[in-house]
């Protein structure tokens, strides 16, 4: 490809959002995500770890303990907007036909939302005691 | 491939130039690594219904977390946590690693191929860490 036969066409020149879209964004908070899902992970690692073998009681206590709920909780945000980005990544990648390209980032958008909204609402319930 | 020739005639049907697709190249340790990274990541993304599912559990009650705690300790579910923690761990290695190609380091090929290198080895190295922790120092799940 060189700069007199461009693989785009010029308006999506233009416009500069790529085949989602939604231009250079995603790539960036994929990086933002990336940094961000170090420390989190190394947190999650170590708080199942210590929870390891306890019993039920003293798994909802830890949990829903600040620090630890935050921290769960920032890691299923974080974690829901990185793989809500990857997957649709690799679907962009894969799925070249409109109608199954479309269908399916609709269904990782519902899945994300479906998967991280549920893990929020367990450690809300686990903090707040309802 | 894409008749080169009919790319130079001017018009509506103006063919798109074709570049050549994985097959075509040796394998090489990047490259495997490149997609285990794929693989990895989109393995984690249908194993977070695991985290979801055990949080939900701890949310429900004790009957829902034993049933959980069973599925983990039984032989599949232990290797499936076992997957689960290399995944992750590699993952996030892999990640930190292609984080350092984004500030345009490491791109020798020495420096390449030992940063892959060590993507692999430290991945399985901390899953082994963490396991025997799991274990020893822990209990292991019950």
């Amino acid at each position: 490809m060189n700069e007199t036969e461009p693989m785009r066409t010029p308006m999506r020149r233009v416009r500069a959002l790529g085949p989602a879209r939604s231009g250079t964004g995603h790539f960036w908070y994929q990086r933002v995500t990336s940094v961000a899902g170090v420390p989190l992970t190394i947190g999650l690692l170590l708080i199942i770890t210590a929870l390891l073998g306890r019993t039920h009681a003293a798994v909802v206590q830890i949990l829903g303990s600040p620090i630890v709920a935050i921290i769960m909780l920032l890691f299923i945000i974080n974690t829901a907007y990185h793989m809500w980005i990857g997957m649709q990544e690799i679907i962009l990648d894969y799925v070249h036909e409109e109608k199954w390209k479309m269908l399916s980032l609709m269904a990782n958008t519902f899945f994300v939302f479906g998967v991280g909204l549920a893990s929020v609402y367990a450690i809300l319930k686990l903090s707040f005691g309802v | 491939m894409a008749d080169i020739e009919t790319g130079t005639t001017r018009g509506a049907a103006r063919p798109r130039p074709i570049s050549p697709h994985l097959q075509i190249y040796k394998p090489m340790l990047t490259m495997v690594m490149s997609i285990v990274h794929r693989i990895t990541g989109a393995a984690l993304y249908f194993g977070m219904l695991l985290l979801a599912w055990w949080l939900l559990s701890a949310a429900t009650g004790p009957n829902a977390y034993a049933n959980v705690e069973w599925f983990m300790g039984s032989l599949i579910g232990q290797l499936v946590l076992f997957g689960y923690t290399w995944a992750l761990l590699h993952h996030m290695l892999g990640g930190i690693r292609h984080l350092i190609w984004d500030t345009l380091h490491g791109f020798e090929p020495a420096e390449r191929e030992l940063l892959t290198l060590a993507t692999l080895i430290g991945s399985i190295t901390l899953t082994l860490i963490l396991w025997v922790v799991g274990y020893l120092v822990m209990g292991g799940p019950r």
